[in-house]
């Protein structure tokens, strides 16, 4: 992975969470895309996007300060730092003109949290009910999958890094469970 | 709770992840202007209900969002085989005899 960012914290008045070994903070907007498309289409959007998008389940593709994550066989969301979602939307609509794709902007319907620290394994565990141990949810994993009742993606950002995508009108609901589920560790 | 394989994403997820759908591979008849309404209630309501091995559709909904089909045991609750949407269903046979999981006793 390279340094350049991608997420980045909003800010020490954003953390929603700062205790020893434990930290969940607020990250600043991004471009964010939900893209459809046959394996043809995704090639094509790849080289479009600039970071190619990842035919293996489970897997992001992180490039500078754009990723690819693998949501389903011909669904990835895509993630940039480094540009706005129009100019990334001209270009790709340019390149995929003729294959059939769906590349819908979801900026503003998606918001992320990073969980960091050595608790934030067992953090997540308290609403995420998926074996978060390195040797099953690798650095550089990335899922759909469910925050109690909250439908959340999911990736490992580092051996003590995760990021949660979740819908904007969510992030409230999250986040107070995290507080709470901060107290009981 | 369940673990489920899912086929696509290739990895066992909990239960909660999935939704079920209901009986696999019952064909939309192609004319269905041509059925007789027995025929027509037979394919919307009829259902095998078999007490052993069943082939359902199951959707990992808040995974990769596909629909698979399973085999699964009724008496078990066991998960024989998952395939992907279009492949044939597994010749399997509920593994003999069915007794009773020792960890649930049911
Ligand atoms: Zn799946």
């Amino acid at each position: 992975m390279s340094e350049a960012p991608l997420y980045s914290a909003a800010g020490d008045t954003e953390a929603v969470l700062a205790a020893p070994g434990l930290r969940v903070s607020r990250t600043r907007p991004l471009a964010r895309f939900a893209f459809r498309g046959d394996p043809a289409a995704a090639g094509k959007a790849g080289a479009a996007f600039g970071a190619s998008l990842p035919m293996t389940p489970l897997a992001a593709n992180r490039v500078s300060a754009r990723a690819a994550l693998w949501l389903g066989p011909d669904e990835w969301l895509l993630l940039a730092a480094d540009e706005t979602a129009a100019a990334i939307a001209v270009g790709m609509a340019t390149a995929l003109a003729d294959a059939p794709h769906a590349l819908v902007d979801v900026s503003e319907r998606n918001v992320a949290l990073l969980v960091e620290g050595e608790g934030a394994e067992r953090l997540l565990n308290t609403q995420v009910f998926l074996d978060l141990d390195p040797a099953a949810f690798p650095v550089g994993m990335a899922t759909r999958t469910l925050f109690a009742k909250a439908e959340i993606i999911l990736w490992r950002l580092g051996d003590e890094a995760f990021a949660v995508e979740c819908w904007r009108s969510f992030a409230p609901y999250i986040e107070g469970l995290l507080v709470e589920g901060a107290r009981g560790l | 709770m369940l673990l489920i394989q899912c086929p696509y994403c290739a990895v066992e997820r909990p239960e909660l992840e999935f939704r079920y759908g209901g009986e696999a591979h019952i064909a939309r008849p192609e004319s269905p202007s041509e059925l007789t309404d027995e025929q027509w209630a037979d394919f919307l309501y009829m259902r095998s209900n078999p007490k052993g091995v069943m082939a359902e559709r199951w959707r990992h909904v808040h995974g990769c969002g596909r629909f698979f089909n399973a085999l699964r045991d009724t008496v078990s609750d066991r998960f024989l085989a998952v395939y992907k949407a279009g492949e044939p269903r597994p010749d399997i046979e509920a593994p003999e005899p069915t007794a009773p999981n020792k960890e649930t006793g049911r």
